[in-house]
């Protein structure tokens, strides 16, 4: 049961070979080299596996990797640009809004596709967390991850 | 991996009816945030799918000649909540459906695989409900439509024969035109939960008093209800301090809730009464009226 899927992994055109059993997380992981994807819990309750299907963050984990044919997939590997961080992530970096990173790059894709979505758009804290909701972290509490999001979302603003 | 033993993809309904009445055993696959849950833990019955993720025309929202709102089954949370369509018409069903999971679920779940899992938790059910939704099942050899009240035959079991797909899901214009609901769900997170109980309830105003009460709930019988007995004893009352009341009580004779490690039955019992109230006074509003709250 294999078959091989078109992707726009991060801008570049990519091809794999995959088993329709794999999950995408599992594609991105052992064949892409994409490690910032991470299994916590494997059943869509953690989003330490985020990724962004054409710009819509999705668990990776609980969605075939045959979905993904002919669609754009962004991991944070990609948000970084010529040596750059992004802004979710410099904001994360100036926050604090790592202790064990494990969740960081769920966050940080959720994040993304939070403040991309509706640019300009203010969000109050209460809204950042209702985007985020669907990411767990077991290390900071949260504070200083809804900050890292509000203070990009200012930035932008400016 | 998943342990999937047989995997047909499909891009067509005409394909997918073709695969199921050739192979009756094949289950369809479309948002997978059930299924492959179920697949990951190990769960029988679950390991041979036909793959109805990509086909297009199971997806979308539209209004038909007479102004019914028809769904497609394949469409996913987020797209009917931020449809158009539904904000303008039926934005009791998007407040139901933003109350499901997390962004990430949202995105991947569908609306028709909410209710062909036959959970009685599923938070679409009891908004279609109340606005007298109903189903329209396709084999290879024919169409039927039904209410969804109908649908639900017991905890985990719909009215879904083998070889049938679910092909709309259909919101009667009268029934949207005519009637403003509300949607609350009881659980103990705001996000990533399954519902203690949900309830929706939809109201038209005559006047000064409330011509029609619809009252839904979900985990407060084997599968979700409509409450015969509270809407009976609200229909062409005054919108008055009593009437919330009134409907409080008689919910209890329709409602059958159990004990389980998540609320036992007496609290359940009492998230219901509150719920038909507080349902029923955001309802009147959005129809707007108003009523007043006289609880000591
Ligand atoms: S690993 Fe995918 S949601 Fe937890
Ligand atoms: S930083 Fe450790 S789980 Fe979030």
């Amino acid at each position: 049961m294999r078959q091989t899927i078109a992707i726009t992994l991060n801008g570049s055109p990519r091809r794999f070979d995959v088993d329709v059993r794999q999950s995408l997380m599992e594609v991105l992981r052992e064949q892409a080299g994409t490690l910032s994807v991470k299994q916590g819990c494997g059943v869509g309750e953690c989003g330490a596996c985020t990724v962004l299907i054409d710009d819509a963050p999705v668990d990776s984990c609980i969605y075939l990797a045959v979905w993904a044919d002919g669609r754009a997939v962004r991991t944070t590997e990609g948000e970084c640009r010529d040596g750059q961080l992004s802004p979710v992530q410099q904001a994360f970096v100036e926050e604090g809004a790592v202790q064990c990173g494990i969740c960081t790059p769920g966050f940080v894709m959720a994040a993304t596709a939070l403040t991309e979505r509706r640019p300009g758009e203010p969000l109050d804290r209460d809204a950042i967390r209702r985007g985020l909701a669907g990411n767990l972290c077991r290390c900071t509490g949260y504070a200083t991850i809804v900050t890292a999001v509000e203070k990009c979302i200012c930035r932008e603003e400016e | 991996m998943f342990p999937i033993s047989d995997y047909k993809k499909a891009t067509t309904i005409e394909e997918a009816l073709a695969l199921m009445a050739e192979d009756p055993g094949l289950r369809p696959i479309a948002g997978g945030t059930d299924i492959l849950i179920k697949l990951h833990k190990g769960k029988p019955g679950y390991d041979r799918l036909v793959d109805i993720h990509d086909v297009a025309a199971l997806s979308g929202i539209r209004l038909n000649d007479s102004g019914d709102i028809v769904i497609g089954p394949g469409t996913v949370f987020n797209q009917v909540i931020a449809n158009e369509l539904i904000q303008t018409h039926l934005p009791v069903l998007a407040t139901a459906l933003a109350t499901i999971g997390g962004p990430q679920v949202r995105n991947m779940g569908t609306i028709g695989g909410n209710l062909c899992n036959g959970v009685p938790s599923a938070d679409s059910a009891p908004a279609l409900l109340v606005f007298n939704a109903t189903v329209t099942l396709r084999s290879h050899t024919g169409v039927r439509q039904l209410l969804v009240a109908d649908f639900f035959k017991g905890p985990g079991e719909v009215d879904l024969a083998p070889g049938e797909l679910l092909t709309a899901i259909t919101i009667p214009a009268a029934d949207h035109r005519d009637h403003f609901g509300h949607y609350i769900k009881y659980a103990m997170r705001d996000a990533m939960d399954i519902a203690t109980i949900g309830c929706a309830a939809a109201v038209a105003i005559e006047g000064d008093r409330l011509g029609d009460l619809r009252l839904a709930f979900g985990v407060a019988a084997p599968v979700p209800i409509r409450c015969p007995a509270a809407e009976a004893a609200a229909k062409g009352r005054p919108l008055d301090g009593e009437l919330a009341e009134r409907v409080a009580a008689a919910v209890l004779s329709d409602v059958r809730p159990r004990d389980s490690w998540r609320a036992a039955k007496d609290f359940r019992l009492q998230i219901i009464g509150e719920l038909a109230r507080r349902a029923l006074r955001h309802a009147v509003m959005n129809a707007g009226g108003r009523l007043p709250c006289d609880r000591p």
